[in-house]
């Protein structure tokens, strides 16, 4: 195989992504995987694209990469399902109101395209919510994508630019100038990329990255029930929550028709299997702001895991210590509205290149990423 | 128990002897196809138990019911899909 | 909407034959049973329809014992989430969803029919051989139609004799086994007089139809309804006019809900020791979901789950001799009638492989997984949850499909989240 200029770690949509942008650069690159491309967190998640504004730093990457995924969606495969149906942020009460008031002077300061949505033009937009909530924030640039399809497509990209894939075989220790398989086989490389998500802590020593279980189900097929992703405000108390567990309602219209239905949020479980405690709460705040959901019928429910730091933000960089390791991970969940951000910032950084966005905010070597 | 249901397929009405199966009653009116697949396909009725989901019909307003596994009660209203 | 929470001594999920026999055997040793079944009414799909619809002194038997014996029955009842260690489920009804805490679980969940892809298969009127039965039972008239019964096993035989005396017409029964196999388990069937002169009657009824060997349903013809089947045998192929195809590649046993309860599974199905019981201490399995062996093995397996798990093993001794012999034949019944290799080769790339979600054998083809299959298809993903296509892949690529997760079956949202609904309501 010779030697590589770059060999990445894991096949989610974040480690396709940095595979076709390092490629794209002119680089001999390695994508290595064990299972299936897209099949991690990718898989278990909602593709939802979106803008976030929890930190200036937060806001810079969810913005830039949405722009990217703009740029991408005419050249996206079908089965890739990009849908530009913008996102409801629903406020419940007149207190939430508030922050849809707060967010769209925020957004629109930055050009983002917004608008309020009262109690009764929400109402018309989305006539299967409960009746009387205060309004929502309309994101309209929001978009979902469905991310196993969307990664494959990203590592046949980078493969047609040169890349090679290996698959099947997972990375047990990253040396100086070489990846050591599970199998024994060495893959040597000038550097690396870590962007095996959750599993990233046990290739680089004291990342801390926590996995963060979440739990969703998808419906049969019931096209028109939802037209826009919706989320409670109330969510981001969701997010924020950083060691009980918490549920928010969350949903998502697919192309196929099906809703797909979120969210929650737990720590301290490493056990994949599907909480029924779990999913109930989740339901029942759905039910809350759909009562009309109770009597569809479900046909799975499946958990995943998220790599989550304690700011919140992704580790994009050189690690600290290493002189070729960078990491890509930590994007808990917001992964594949990022990936395409990381992955331009990431080539960046590793060619020395100016970035589009600074990339301090989420340089490694910040104290609460690692520590020790 | 009464010895024939009355119910409606697609607006028609159709009277069938009672327990007869809402999937049986569509055949019996002459209809093969339940439901259009995803691509566009015209499927019926396939594994007759329950499992295989071909013959879902919206039944009283619900949709994707197994017509199979669901008896005929008077004045039901059965739409194919 | 009444929501509720009830407790049996032992829960059976199934009430065909082996639920039946099972339920009956446990409220016989004095235990409170309760039985859940997807079906309209009791007797699983060889008994669907109840005992009008049966014939034979078994069923008659069996109808009146576990009519009589004081289990609550719910019909029409669904398991779509359990928990083996708190000895739990939750199930749902058309209007109803509800949690079970059981002292015992008999597992009786039957067996489903395998189906194989071929061109045309998903043409309307192209149906299952027991699923085509199982329309006639509930209400079906088939009389004068031209019907075609292909793919392999004796059940074949029985289904067109079915058939017949509901005054059908069976032009062709196409077995897809060769008379060296079918042979060889007739003259097993010499130990069994009973089974032989059952064989030897069906054919008998049967004397109209062409039983042809080596044969097998290539292609189904027909614009939004089944016009004709193209059968091939060697190197002959033909086609037949027809009303209805009823095709069906034997069984497989509904292993799902023992998955979800962390059950042991085997090469047969869902694995269980002298006294029915699974690698789950308080979970017992009987008949087809165990492995597939035919109705009077299946009313053994059920009797001894029904005294094992009401604690009285010493009676369950009694079955143990026929029901040893029963699954000496249903081992040369799957010898017989394994698939042939050329099965395989039926697809044509652009056959639908996944019905629900309209996936094409040229898709699934290069596949190394199941979970790829699944994520990069949309294969399985659909309501039937890969309950057809999973058998399918697993014939023609080799593909284990995953681990099982809730709902165990498609269920409302409202009866997903039930259990935790009314533990809030007991805490207020």
């Amino acid at each position: 195989m010779g030697t590589f200029d770059v060999a990445v770690v894991g096949a989610g949509i974040v480690g396709t992504a940095c595979a076709r942008e390092l490629s794209a650069a002119g680089l001999r690159t390695a994508l290595i995987e064990p299972g299936v491309i897209g099949g991690g967190a990718t898989a278990a998640g909602m593709g939802h694209i979106a803008v976030m504004d929890d930190s200036e730093a937060q806001f810079a990457l969810t913005r830039y990469s949405q722009l990217l995924w703009k740029e991408l969606a005419d050249r996206l495969p079908a089965d890739g399902e990009y849908l530009p149906c913008g996102a409801l942020w629903i406020a419940a009460d007149e207190t939430e109101m508030l922050e849809v008031y707060r967010k769209q002077r925020y957004y629109s300061q930055r050009e983002v395209p917004v608008e309020i949505l009262d109690s009764q033009s929400l109402a018309e937009a989305e006539p299967n919510l409960r009746l009387g909530m205060a309004g929502a924030l309309l994101a309209r640039e929001d978009a979902v994508v469905y991310p196993p399809a969307v990664a494959r497509f990203l590592a046949s990209e980078a493969q047609h630019l040169g890349a090679e894939l290996i698959l099947g075989r997972r990375v047990a220790t990253i040396g100086d100038d070489a990846a050591t398989l599970d199998d024994g086989i060495r893959i040597r490389s000038r550097s690396f990329v870590v962007a095996n998500g959750a599993g990233a802590p046990s290739l680089v020593t004291g990342l801390n990255i926590q996995p963060r279980k979440g739990h969703l189900v998808i419906t049969d097929r019931y096209p028109g029930f939802v037209q826009h992703q919706m989320i409670e405000l109330g969510y981001l108390r969701s997010a924020h929550a950083m060691d009980s567990d918490s549920v928010a309602f969350n949903i998502q219209p697919r192309p196929s028709g099906q809703l797909l239905i979120g969210s929650s949020r737990q720590y301290g479980s490493d056990h994949p299997a599907v909480d029924n405690a779990v999913v109930s709460r989740m339901l029942q705040r759905a039910f809350e702001y759909m009562p009309g959901l109770r009597k569809l019928s479900a046909i799975r429910a499946w958990t995943g895991f998220r790599a989550a730091t304690k700011d919140k933000l992704p580790v994009i960089g050189l690690c600290p210590g290493r002189e070729n390791v960078y990491l890509a991970t930590g994007h808990e969940g917001l992964g594949i509205t990022t990936s395409l951000g990381t992955a331009k910032l990431l080539a960046d950084l590793l060619l020395n290149r100016t970035p589009a966005i600074e990339a301090a905010p989420y340089m490694p070597d910040r104290s609460y990423a690692l520590h020790g | 128990m009464a010895e024939s249901v009355d119910l409606w397929i697609n607006g028609t009405p159709i009277r069938v002897c009672a327990g007869t199966s809402v999937a049986a009653a569509v055949l019996l009116s002459g209809e093969p196809v339940f439901r259009r697949s995803v691509s566009g396909e015209k499927r019926g009725p396939l594994c007759g138990m329950g499992i295989c989901f071909e013959c879902r019909l919206n039944i009283d307003g619900v949709e994707h019911c197994r017509s199979c596994q669901i008896v005929c009660r008077e004045g039901m209203q059965v739409r194919t899909e | 909407m009444s929501r509720g929470s009830r407790t049996a001594d032992i829960l059976v999920a199934g009430a065909g034959p082996a639920g039946m026999s099972a339920a009956a055997r446990g409220r016989e040793c004095g235990r409170s049973v309760l039985v859940l079944d997807d079906n309209p009414s009791a007797g699983g799909q060889i008994w669907r329809g109840g005992e009008s619809h049966s014939s034979g002194s078994q069923s008659t038997f069996w109808f009146r014992t576990f009519g009589t014996c004081g289990a609550d029955v719910i019909s029409g009842a669904r398991i779509i989430d359990g928990d083996a260690k708190r000895r739990r489920v939750i199930a749902e009804t058309r209007e109803d969803a509800f949690t079970v805490e059981y002292g015992k679980l008999i597992l009786a969940t039957g067996a489903r029919e395998m189906f194989l892809p071929f061109p045309g298969w998903t043409t309307p009127n192209v149906m299952g051989i027991g699923g085509l039965q199982a329309l006639v039972k509930s209400g079906l008239p088939i009389s004068g139609k031209r019907i075609v019964v292909a793919g392999t096993g004796p059940l074949m035989l029985a289904a067109a004799a079915y058939f017949r005396k509901h005054g059908a017409v069976v032009p062709v029964i196409a077995e897809q086994a060769d008379w060296t196999r079918l042979a060889r388990f007739t003259l097993q069937l010499r130990r069994q007089p009973g089974k032989l002169c059952q064989a030897a009657a069906l054919r008998f009824a049967l004397r109209h139809s062409r039983y042809l060997v080596s044969c097998w349903a290539e292609a189904a013809n027909g614009e939004g309804r089944l016009e004709s089947v193209r059968l091939r045998q060697g190197a002959k192929a033909w086609d037949l006019a027809c009303d209805y195809l009823a095709v069906g590649f034997g069984f497989k046993p509904n292993i799902e809900l023992g998955l979800l309860m962390n059950c042991r599974i085997n090469d047969a199905g869902i694995e269980s020791d002298d006294v029915q019981q699974t690698s789950q201490e308080d979970i017992f399995a009987a008949g087809e979901c165990t492995g597939i062996g035919g109705v009077d093995l299946a009313i053994l397996e059920g009797e001894i789950a029904g005294y094992a798990a009401a604690g009285r093993a010493d009676l369950a001794k009694g079955c143990f001799r026929k029901r040893n012999r029963a699954r000496q034949f249903s081992a040369s019944l799957r010898r017989a009638f394994a698939l042939r290799r050329e099965l395989r080769s039926l697809p044509s790339a652009t056959s639908i492989i996944c019905r629900c979600e309209d996936v094409v054998w040229q898709r699934l083809e290069q596949m190394q997984s199941w979970r790829a299959a699944k994520l990069h298809t949309r294969c399985g993903m659909g309501p039937c949850q890969g309950r057809v296509c999973g058998p399918i892949l697993e014939f023609l690529l080799g593909l284990q499909p995953e681990a099982i997760r809730p709902p165990v079956f498609p269920a409302r949202l409202e009866s997903l989240a039930a259990a935790s609904e009314m533990e809030e309501s007991i805490d207020k």
